[in-house]
């Protein structure tokens, strides 16, 4: 430690303090039975809760429709922009700040303005892919964009061309496995900002994870602490992902 | 470029065969690509953007300013200075609590697990944020919290010394909890680029560590310092899902404002609202434009790079 320096070591200790100590009374407080009893029980009972459950499918499957938006709407116009049109880039870069100058509760006010129908798009659960889109779209971009731009994407498609590949060859078999690692991490991101995404589903009254997780964390505190620490395990794993298809790059998304 | 010739006119080189399967549908796959993606950008967040300003400044089809300058009542004004205040406190935390992290991290005499153990923890931190982090706060600081319970066992009560979590000062210590490690994981890259030999360089001619810092050190972080306070700045602003689980909406912040009216929980018609949202969008776009001078300013002194 002494390498270290002691302005640096003491930094570091408050910093594990004030990251640590909240974790641990969480975990803590999840396994209080009352009294001095300990034990699983507020687990236990959150398992057989079946509202929960569903939820959770719910948000999972709009994530993997939200990840797939992405796919197929925002992947292959990045790529033919960066083909064809590098002038319209800064109207893609426009675009994919916008999210972070119009809050995600100003765009749910918009939408909720904008759009009273028609029912099979508003009153279904996956009305949510839209501003979901939007929530993921400044951190996909941001990885997409360095992921393609280390590729010299011009260079490949000629290269293929004069091989007399088709143009879906030469996306299938170069272009995206390059962009193999840039496209798990962002999509791994979203997984994960979905899962936990509360602002729009609580404005749009759709019963998400979080949703539900916060009617039963107002009620129930042990049972909060609980759905706490297995939110904070679910981002755990997918952070892992995330860092090690991005070689230890780090990456940070979503509404707060 | 070598080897395919002298390629001027930078048309694609194609074989007589690959031209052959490049059909007009090849042609315009492209642009169908690129138009769909800008019609549902501009249909679902540049369309609903424009329906606010215009919902903001109508009342049953004519012009008014009375919603823009409902504004200036006594609860969204309060609403307004509590998420400004806030956002102001948790971005300067941030940053004042983030790149020293950084710095300390990334110091030649470092360990290197330690590096790995700060990137993954901040990666997994700066994500936990919204009902959960909530949820850990209350555990630990609410009123019946583990630690406000175990140290008023040790004779010290917290909440009768004036701290609540339920308040701006606790929501700014909650924020915290995401604003550090985003800043870490923005800022790391900076200090990586700050090369040892400007300090060799400077310690040479005689510097001190603090002239160093005032010198050399910090006029070339300025511009990321400066970025990352933005951007915790706008992630604070925007935040909802915290607040809201934290306080259930008896703290007025802009956004939890915003989503009373949207969800009727108080007499407000949906142009206020707009309102409000438009209020919101003209600050994130004031911090923006403030942030782009002050970047242009430092950039006309600083070194290319």
């Amino acid at each position: 430690m002494n390498r270290l320096g002691v302005g640096s070591a003491i930094v570091l200790l408050l910093a594990a303090i004030y990251f640590f100590v909240p974790l641990a009374m969480t975990v803590a407080f999840s396994l209080w039975e009352g009294g001095s009893r300990y034990g699983l029980a507020s687990y236990h009972v959150l398992l057989h809760r079946a509202e929960l459950g569903s939820a959770l499918v719910l948000s999972i499957e709009l994530a993997v429709a939200t990840a797939a938006a992405l796919v197929v709407l925002l992947l292959p116009a990045m790529i033919f922009m960066n083909l064809y049109a590098p002038r319209l880039r800064p109207a893609f870069e426009f675009i994919a700040s916008l999210p972070f100058v119009v809050p995600a509760i100003a765009l749910v006010a918009g939408l909720t303005a904008l759009f009273t129908g028609p029912d099979w798009l508003v009153g279904s659960p996956f009305y949510l892919v839209i501003p979901y889109f939007f929530l993921a779209l400044p951190y996909a971009y941001r990885a997409l964009d360095v992921g393609i731009r280390a590729l010299d994407l011009t260079t490949l498609t000629e290269a293929g061309q004069s091989l007399g590949a088709s143009l879906w060859q030469i996306i299938g078999l170069v272009v995206l496995p390059n962009l193999r690692s840039a496209l798990i991490g962002s999509l791994l991101l979203t997984l994960a900002v979905i899962i936990g995404e509360f602002t729009f589903a609580n404005v749009l009254l759709f019963d998400t994870f979080a949703v539900i997780m916060n009617q039963i964390g107002q009620h129930e505190a042990t049972e909060a602490a609980a759905l706490s620490v297995m939110a904070f395990l679910l981002t755990w794993a997918a952070m892992a992902g995330v860092l090690i298809v991005g070689r230890g790059r780090a990456q940070v998304g979503g509404a707060r | 470029m070598s080897g395919v010739g002298s390629r001027a006119d930078n048309t694609p080189l194609l074989t007589p065969a690959a031209a052959r399967l490049r059909p007009a549908f090849g042609r315009v796959l492209p642009w169908l690509c690129i138009g769909a993606f800008f019609a549902f950008a501009a249909a679902f967040m540049l369309a609903p953007t424009i329906m606010l300003a215009i919902q903001s400044v109508m009342d049953d089809g004519a012009f008014t300013l009375d919603f823009i300058s409902s504004l200036g009542e006594y609860r969204y004004r309060v609403a307004f200075e509590n998420s400004l205040v806030l956002s102001v406190a948790s971005a300067t935390v941030g940053v004042l609590a983030g790149a020293p992290i950084a710095h300390a991290v990334i110091k030649p005499g470092a360990p290197r697990w330690l590096r790995s153990a700060v990137t993954s923890f901040s990666a997994v931190a700066a994500n936990f944020a919204g009902v959960p982090l909530a949820f850990a706060f209350i555990s630990t600081l609410g009123s019946l919290g583990l630690l406000t319970r175990l140290l008023k066992q040790a004779g010290i009560d917290i909440y009768a010394l004036g701290f609540s979590l339920y308040s701006i000062t606790g929501l700014t210590l909650t924020y915290s909890y995401f604003q550090v490690p985003l800043m870490v994981i923005i800022v790391t890259p900076a200090f990586e680029a700050l090369r040892p030999s400007w300090r060799e360089a400077a310690e040479s001619m005689g510097a001190s560590s603090w002239q160093y810092w005032r010198m050399v050190g910090l006029p070339v972080l300025a511009p990321s310092l400066l970025s990352g306070w933005i951007l915790l700045f706008g992630s604070a602003f925007s935040a909802y899902a915290t607040a809201y689980a934290l306080t259930s909406g008896n703290i007025g912040l802009v956004t939890t404002e915003i989503s009373n009216v949207l969800s009727g929980n108080v007499m407000a018609s949906p142009q206020t609202g707009a309102a409000l949202s438009v209020g919101m969008i003209v600050v994130m776009v004031a911090v923006l434009a403030v942030s782009a001078g002050l970047a242009q300013r430092a950039a006309r002194w600083m070194p290319h790079r």
